[in-house]
């Protein structure tokens, strides 16, 4: 488990194309999944935080046991991006669930920012609010807008909300 | 009139739920006590047909139904409000519809 201002662990992660991607900064890490339904409310503002800030790499990492959840397969996870017609960043299956524990990530979502050199810049929920979508996953906003401007992060931790991380027993 | 929240853990939607059960009751005027379950494992929900974190039954019937074949696990459960947005809570008005028929 890594705090602010510790470095982010790096991985390599197959996505839902079967392709393997490279770790790269600046980075913002969701640990997410199909099923949960707080993940869900969030899903589409996080889309188009990864639209709106093309210089940063975004990651899509499913961290929960899919015997027990098999909605959270990664059949379901191709299934679920194809429907979609493709989202803005990979998504990957965490199948050995060693980077959520790296990270120390505790619900979906749990949102994590990393810097170009590395170190964890913000952690926590989107915004304040999953039934407002008005919120625009604005905490998450704002710690890039302060990140990419070289400044400090005015409020580099929130509590991250939603459905525990289902880890394999 | 029976009214029943059975919970899980693993979501935080259960407090939300229990006071919009508990405030559509208040407002329609059912006396009903909320008897709460909590869920453990994923043998106590097979048993109690537990389709997931929060589910509210009135007389013995989920409110909000879920679908044929939704298997009986330790989750959370995914409501749509009227107005289609995705929520980890029951759409306070299909409570109180679900209150009104029971009363």
């Amino acid at each position: 488990m890594i705090g602010i201002g510790d470095q982010a662990p790096e991985f390599e992660l197959q996505d839902t194309d079967g392709e393997v991607q490279a770790w790269e900064t600046p980075a913002v890490v969701i640990f997410t999944c199909n099923h949960c339904p707080y993940a869900l409310a969030w899903h589409d503002r996080l889309m188009q935080v990864a639209r709106d800030y093309v210089d940063v790499h975004f990651y899509a990492i499913n961290p929960n046991d899919a015997e027990r959840y098999p909605r959270d397969s990664f059949e379901a996870m191709r299934e679920r991006v194809r429907r979609d017609e493709g989202w803005p960043m990979p998504y990957m299956h965490d199948l050995t669930q060693e980077v959520a524990r790296g990270y120390g990530a505790k619900t979906t979502p749990d949102v994590f920012v990393v810097d170009s050199g590395g170190a964890l810049r913000y952690r926590g929920a989107p915004d304040a609010d999953y039934e407002d979508e008005a919120q625009n996953a604005s905490w998450l906003r704002e710690a890039l807008d302060s990140m990419l401007a070289g400044e400090e992060i005015a409020r580099p931790e929130t509590d991250p909300v939603g459905c525990s991380v289902k880890w394999r027993q | 009139m029976t009214v029943e929240l059975l919970w899980w853990d693993g979501c935080p939607s259960h407090p939300e739920a229990l006071a919009d059960l508990e405030r559509i009751l208040h407002e329609e005027g059912v006396p009903a006590d909320v008897t709460r379950v909590e869920i453990e494992d994923d043998a106590q929900a097979r048993r109690e047909r537990f389709p997931g974190s929060p589910t509210i039954r009135i007389d013995g019937r989920d409110i909000v139904p879920p679908e044929d074949g939704e298997p009986y696990s330790l989750t959370c459960r995914v409501y749509r409000r009227r107005d289609g947005r995705i929520s980890p809570v029951p759409d306070p008005e299909d409570v109180r519809d679900a209150v009104r028929r029971a009363a």
